[in-house]
């Protein structure tokens, strides 16, 4: 079964687009985007770890973008550096010490632009079944976890004051973002993961009024995206990240023509 | 109505908070007990809304010790700012930390007056609107313990007294305990049971008519201050009967 690459590819695609799609939507309303461009670009070091210990990729790059993110929190607790400073510390210097990692390991034949760009030759049945398992776990913690999550995005202190947790959810929410991270590098690549989580739902809140409708639409232009973007990446031979980053621009272009004409009628 | 037997909801004993080394609030104590509503008072920057936070386990490095006795809190801070990049309706809002069912919603909507704002997008709302929104959704979910940090500001004249009175029909018919900051004395004065003037620290507390004779409440609001319940108890020498016509009080 999948035997044909490109059959894998679409497949790890679709399984991809479901989980960034409802996960892009919290990125985008917690203002993490940055957070979540820095624990994908700590990847790199991830997937060097694992070549280097040769353990499964996909469990390496979440335990790197964990041990990332629990730095960034001790960070922000004992110095007095802005949120954003210590976001490009974190990000360039983890990116920078897994390229010169990957400069030690002449052994090991090894395509740095696949891993940054993404390549959908490289998926493989196992990678199938890390991602579909993978997704799907993170989307079940998710839908568990949607109330109090989103509770505390709305407000922190509401939902500190009834009782809803926020700090613990965070955290897992945190979680989740590294783990979705670990599972989709493979497909769209470390410098454009951060572009699939936020631009389909970017798209989305063009079009949407409430939270769930946001989340729907989000995971439909991810969808869209992954289909056309493989399928040009077919076509006309082109990196499958970028292509798929690609086609979730231009259904944004589209989404904002769209919100003219709703913002017009209101009038 | 005197019962020693209301169940207590919230105690707060001798709560200390410090930010950058500065004491915010020193050893504030009070206690809000079932369908009782006690008021914190005091100029700007004297630390209600911190007492208010403090009490919600908002804030946690905190001396003393709190500790609340329900679950079912309803909070209405002074301050929430909902970002645009969230779209949600004000009955997304509603459910925020309960599920309710549609006619739960309606209800609380109607008893503050915006059952028609209901699909409306919360960014659209005006300040008041808002505010008003902000309670009912406090109120729906039919809490024993009510937080309100200044729940009507920004709300009309006309509003701000009935929507007083709906809060004080509320701790009556749900039962529930209120912790209410205010600014307006006078409303204070007349539907709380229970008055902690703040000023970094508990200057004076009792009950409001106690509370006003007190010299340290005169130093903190002013003479005038302490008129205000002769005012409001002139006022008033009168009640209404179920029909809306005047009965002399005996």
């Amino acid at each position: 079964m999948f035997d044909d690459f490109f059959t894998r590819a679409l497949i790890a695609g679709i399984g991809i687009s479901l989980v960034t799609g409802p996960l892009g939507c919290f990125v985008v309303w917690r203002r993490l985007s940055f957070f979540a461009g820095t624990l994908a670009h700590s990847a790199l070091l991830g997937v060097t770890m694992a070549l280097f210990f040769e353990i499964n990729i996909a469990f390496s790059v979440f335990v790197i973008s964990a041990v990332l993110a629990i730095l960034l929190l001790q960070l922000q607790k004992k110095t007095n550096l802005p949120n954003d400073a210590l976001l490009g510390l974190l990000a360039h210097s983890s990116l920078a010490v897994g390229l010169v990692v990957v400069g030690f390991l002449t052994s090991i034949r090894f395509d740095v632009m696949a891993l940054l760009f993404g390549d959908i030759l490289a998926v493989n049945q196992n990678d199938l079944l890390v991602i579909w398992l993978g997704g799907g776990l993170i989307l079940i913690v998710l839908k568990l976890i949607w109330k109090p999550l989103f509770a505390s995005t709305v407000n922190y202190e509401l939902s500190e004051a009834e009782g809803m947790k926020p700090d613990k959810f965070n955290a897992i929410f945190t979680i989740l973002t590294a783990a979705l991270i670990a599972i989709s590098i493979k497909i769209v690549g470390l410098l454009l993961i951060t572009g699939m989580l936020i631009i389909p739902a970017a798209t989305a809140r063009n079009v949407s009024n409430n939270p769930k409708q946001m989340v729907i639409f989000s995971i439909i232009f991810g969808l869209i995206s992954v289909l056309a973007g493989l399928f040009t990446s077919l076509k006309i031979n082109s990196a499958s990240g970028p292509s798929i980053i690609t086609a979730t621009l231009l259904l944004f272009i589209l989404s904002l023509i769209k919100f003219k004409k709703v913002s017009d009628l209101k009038k | 109505m005197e019962n020693k037997n209301k169940k207590i909801l919230l105690k707060v004993e001798n709560a200390s908070y410090y930010l950058n080394d500065k004491a915010l609030i020193k050893e504030v104590s009070l206690e809000v007990k079932q369908g009782e509503i006690v008021t914190l008072i005091g100029p700007n920057g004297s630390g209600k809304s911190t007492t208010a936070k403090i009490a919600l386990g908002i804030y946690k490095k905190i001396e003393g010790r709190v500790r609340r006795f329900t679950e079912r809190i309803g909070y209405v801070p002074q301050k929430v700012s909902v970002d645009w990049t969230l779209p949600i309706r004000v009955i997304d809002f509603m459910t925020l930390t309960e599920d309710l069912k549609n006619d739960q919603i309606n209800v609380a909507l109607n008893l503050t007056g915006v059952a028609h704002l209901k699909n409306k997008s919360l960014g659209n709302l005006s300040g008041g609107e808002f505010q008003r929104v902000l309670i009912a959704r406090a109120i729906a979910k039919k809490p024993e313990l009510l937080v309100l940090d200044e729940p009507v500001q920004g709300v009309d004249f006309k509003g701000e007294i009935a929507l007083y009175e709906l809060i004080k029909k509320i701790s009556e018919k749900l039962n529930c305990g209120i912790l209410l900051i205010s600014h307006d004395l006078h409303v204070v004065m007349s539907a709380t049971d229970f008055v902690l003037c703040l000023n970094g620290h508990v200057c004076c507390s009792g009950k409001p008519h106690s509370v006003v004779k007190d010299e340290k409440y005169k130093e903190l609001f002013g003479d005038r201050a302490s008129n205000i319940l002769s005012l409001y108890e002139h006022e008033h020498d009168h009640s209404h009967s179920a029909d809306g016509s005047i009965d002399p009080k005996k």
